[in-house]
Formats: C-alpha cells, sequence, structure tokens
C-alpha cells in the first residue's frame, strides 16, 4: 500500500511550566505556545489558515479564537471531545489540508487546572445538569477515579490482572520521566513526595484512591499547554526541522449499552480504521504515546490498538518492556513521562503528538534509536463510560 | 449550616423525568420498543434501535447483579466526603438496563462487595424523589 502523505506535523511546543501560580491565563498559553510552534517550523503568525480549537480558552472557542490570535482563517474546527480533542484536530487537519481548504493547520491547547485547585480526579460529580445522562449518574458520587477503578476491576475479574502488573504502566512512565528535565521541575513544582524511579511495590503500597487504583496509577494535576502546527507537503519540505507525517487517523467514541463489555474501549473502533488508512500495524510501532490518565486507560488502550490480545495486557506489559531502552520487546511508552510523571492539566491529547514528533525528529530525553513509526492514541471523557478515542499514526520523513 | 444532601436529580428533565416520577412509587421504570425489542436506558424520546420505534415503559423487578464496582476512599464533595468508603457499582438489571448506583446495606464495602453478587434496589427516600440504590441479596 502506498502512504498517503498529505500532510506532517512541523512545528511543535509545550509550555514548560506546570505551575504558573495563577499568574497566567489559558489563553496566554496557548497564544506563547503558539509561537514557539511556529517558529519551530520557521513559520509566521501570517501563514495560518486553519484553526483547529477545543474551546478550553472560553469565549465561544471558534467565535473568538482568531480574534485573540489576531488571525483571519479559513478553516475553524472546534471539536471538543475532551482530551483526545487533540488527535481529532490532526485528524480534520490532514483532511482539510488535503482537500485544498487550508495549508498551515494550528492546533493550541492552555490550562490552569492546578493553579485553578480544580479536583479532577476526586471531585465528585455534583449537581445534576440537563443532560439526561448526567441527570441519571450523578446521584451516585461517581469520581473521575472511580469510574476508570470499576473497568480495572472488571478487566480483573475477566482477566486475572493484577495491581502488579498494572503497576509496570507506572513505573516505566516514571523512568521516562526521571530523564525529563521539565518532568522532574513539574513533579517538584507539584509537590510530589520523593520523587525518584519507582518499583512495582511503591506503586502497590502507595496509597489506594478508588479500588483496586493507586495513588500512582493516577496522573498529575498540572497548568499546562502546548502547540502543533501541521502544514502541507509543499511548505512542510521547506520547513526548518524534518517533516512528521500523518499516516493514518481514526475517530470514535463508546457508551454504556445493556450488557456492553467496560474492558473493551472505542479505541476497537478507531485503531483499525488508523492502522487500516497507513498501512502499517501495531507491531511495527516504534512509539506508543497512551493516554496514561490512570494505568488501567494505557492496558486497555494496548489490548484494544492491538498491540495485544483482549486480557492479555496484563502479562504482556510485565517486566519492563515498555521502556524506551527495551526496542526489540515493542514500543516504548510515553517517552516524555506520561500524565502520570510529567504533564496533565485535564486534556493531556496534544502532549501526545508532540513527544510523538519528538521521537520521529530525534529530540526526545528518552530517545528510541532510529525511531520510524508512532501511534498517539487519545482518550477523552471517561473510560468506564461516554468517552471518545482518537487515534493519530505518525511517521518520520 | 446544613447538612450537606446528595445531588438529586431535577424532575423537569425532558427524557428523564418519567423514570424519576416512577420512583415516587418505588417503580424502577424503562423502556423497551415494541417493533424491535431494543431496550433504552437512560430514557430518550426516540428508539436507538429502529427509526419506526415505539417505545413502552415497562417496570423491572428491581433484581440485577453487580457488573463491577469501586470503593471511593477519597471525595472532595460535600456530601460523599462524608460517607467514605463507599461502593459505586454498575448494577445490570435482570431485564436489560445497565444504572450507575451505590451498594448499600453492607457494613464493610472494602470485603462485602464483589463482582457478580445478586442486588435488590432499595429506594432512598427524598421529598419529590426516591433514589435508586442497591442492596445484596441471596441468589
Amino acid at each position: 500500500m502506498t502512504q498517503k502523505r498529505d500532510a506532517a506535523i512541523v512545528g511543535i511546543h509545550e509550555y514548560p511550566s506546570r505551575d504558573v501560580e495563577g499568574e497566567v491565563s489559558p489563553l496566554q498559553i496557548k497564544a506563547e505556545s503558539a509561537a514557539r510552534a511556529l517558529e519551530d517550523a520557521g513559520l509566521n503568525w501570517s501563514d495560518v489558515d486553519g484553526i483547529y480549537d477545543a474551546g478550553e480558552g472560553g469565549g465561544m472557542g471558534g467565535l473568538t479564537i482568531a480574534e485573540y490570535f489576531g488571525l483571519h482563517p479559513s478553516v475553524i474546527d472546534t471539536t471538543s471531545v475532551g482530551g483526545s480533542s487533540y488527535e481529532f484536530h490532526a485528524a480534520h487537519a490532514k483532511r482539510d489540508i488535503a482537500a485544498g481548504k487550508c495549508r498551515v493547520a494550528l492546533l493550541t491547547y492552555g490550562s490552569t487546572a492546578h493553579s485553578n485547585a480544580r479536583a479532577i480526579g476526586v471531585g465528585g460529580r455534583g449537581g445534576a445538569s440537563m443532560h439526561p445522562a448526567e441527570n441519571m449518574d450523578a446521584f451516585a458520587g461517581m469520581t473521575l477515579i472511580a469510574n476508570y477503578a470499576m473497568v480495572a476491576h472488571r478487566h480483573m475479574h475477566n482477566y486475572a490482572t493484577t495491581s502488579e502488573q498494572l503497576a509496570e504502566i507506572s513505573i516505566a512512565t516514571r523512568l521516562h520521566a526521571m530523564r525529563n528535565p521539565e518532568a522532574v521541575k513539574a513533579m517538584e513544582d507539584l509537590e510530589f513526595l520523593d520523587i525518584r524511579e519507582t518499583t512495582i511495590e511503591d506503586v502497590v503500597n502507595s496509597r489506594m484512591i478508588a479500588d483496586p487504583l493507586h495513588l500512582l496509577e493516577c496522573c498529575m494535576i498540572s497548568d499546562g499547554g502546548g502547540a502543533v502546527v501541521i502544514a502541507a507537503p509543499e511548505i512542510a519540505r521547506d520547513c526548518r526541522k524534518s517533516p512528521v507525517w500523518i499516516l493514518g487517523s481514526g475517530e470514535a467514541t463508546k457508551y454504556p449499552t445493556p450488557g456492553g463489555d467496560i474492558t473493551s474501549s472505542a479505541a476497537t473502533q478507531s485503531g483499525p480504521q488508523a492502522f487500516g488508512e497507513a498501512g502499517v500495524t501495531a507491531a511495527e510501532m516504534d512509539i506508543a504515546m497512551i493516554y496514561d490518565s490512570f494505568s488501567i486507560t494505557v492496558l486497555t488502550l494496548l489490548e484494544d490498538l492491538g498491540f495485544c490480545r483482549k486480557g492479555e495486557g496484563g502479562g504482556w506489559a510485565q517486566g519492563g518492556r515498555l521502556r524506551f531502552d527495551r526496542p526489540s520487546d515493542g514500543p516504548a511508552l510515553n517517552t516524555d513521562g506520561g500524565g502520570l510523571s510529567s504533564n496533565h492539566p485535564g486534556m493531556r491529547g496534544i502532549f501526545l503528538l508532540i513527544e510523538a514528533a519528538r521521537q520521529l525528529r530525534g529530540e526526545s530525553c528518552s530517545q528510541v534509536v532510529d525511531a520510524k513509526l508512532a501511534v498517539a492514541h487519545g482518550n477523552g471523557g471517561m473510560l468506564g463510560s461516554r468517552h471518545s478515542a482518537g487515534t493519530i499514526i505518525l511517521g518520520s520523513d | 449550616m446544613n447538612e450537606p444532601v446528595r445531588p438529586l436529580p431535577r424532575a423537569d428533565e425532558f427524557d428523564t423525568r418519567e423514570f424519576w416520577e416512577g420512583s415516587k412509587q418505588r417503580e424502577f421504570r424503562y423502556q423497551q420498543c415494541n417493533h424491535c425489542d431494543e431496550v433504552v436506558f437512560y430514557p430518550r424520546r426516540h428508539c436507538t434501535g429502529c427509526t419506526s420505534g415505539e417505545l413502552v415503559w415497562k417496570v423491572s423487578s428491581g433484581k440485577g447483579t453487580v457488573y463491577t464496582f469501586s470503593v471511593v476512599r477519597q471525595s472532595y464533595h460535600p456530601f460523599f466526603r462524608s460517607r467514605v468508603p463507599y461502593a459505586v457499582a454498575w448494577v445490570d438489571l435482570e431485564e436489560g438496563p445497565r444504572i450507575l448506583s451505590n451498594i448499600v446495606g453492607v457494613d464493610d464495602p472494602l470485603s462485602e462487595v464483589s463482582i457478580g453478587m445478586a442486588v435488590q434496589v432499595e429506594w432512598e427516600e427524598h421529598e419529590n424523589v426516591n433514589i435508586p440504590l442497591f442492596k445484596p441479596i441471596e441468589d
């Protein structure tokens, strides 16, 4: 199969601070990240003719973001599906560029979740809204962590998965975080205790937050943001860095249904679309940037993307397989340190694209030698109930 | 200062108001399509199985099993933080609906709740609505 090379990531920036101490707004983080990503590409504001925005900066997103940046784009896409919005944006940018609707697409993200002291994980879900699903669920007091914990419990029940196996996700991610100075600074600024590489025992002996998930299986809550610039081939060829091609994409949602299987996610739909379009398989991936809100998220998504069979993820992940320095064993997981140990301001999807691009350029702190193919998979909403899946396959030049 | 209370549903929400109306009679109501037999839950006005749907309201026995659960140890919500540890569960009713609820009537949720355990609805009374919680029963 001939891979289509319609669009490439040409500029990236991850906002370095995870604690802005209430001094910077989400919109300011978005704009600064955009400027840095455009510089990284060797482009300017005036080159941008497509904006992709999840609306997290407020002000009706698509109506006001072009004005804030000072742009006059011909494409405005405001897909907002939670943490995977940026994988959806990358898919749509590729589609719009291939259709000739725009040539330079700008994706931005900014959040001050930490400064706002917003309890993303354990906030309870109070206050029934007028959406019918919320009106049925709110009375039960399901925290976000409990939602994912219910997936883990059923996974353990069906497949005899253990907490020790899930801990492999946490320790591989922390290993990579300790090699990333920005991740170490993040953990210091967010006052993590005992910042070091962790062991399986550390994870399973950490405090239980919602059975069976322990503290060290849960992501941090940081400030942060970033930007990605995606361009048409004729522009990508002249940019400062080598292009990182978007080879395939897939999108899906999943939600509770009578008799449905909670251990299987929307990635079972988005994954085959993306790998099929790219003409590659999971086994060929050098890098797996998988949304690590919790340990169970990664285990579920790796299975659903086809790295191993459903239910076999626990045994498959054992023995350090996901470390960056074991390339012959399979993909390197979340080599930036992930949401668990580097950056999670609420919607982490943009960082999956950024670190995958770093790897394919040879710029990661935990660089996989000669990395050529990467998958970035975002999960939005809540894995144990209604959630979105965006899969992007990336390849080096 | 008022005691914090459980977040309660709105009685006027368009799709789910019939369910909450039924709760006042301690009826666990759900919908099924006369045309394609699809069970629809949460409640809606349209059938999700076919376009010529004729949804009718039925009353569940209130008996089901725990599909999966978690015991919440930490919550910042004013009501729920006073209740930790408590069990949140997806419960499969024998007629098909799957509902998010709490498992109550156990001394220790950490040791007394399990996947597959048989449960029965137990309504928690409030002024204008009753809340469907679930307690263990013999199989």
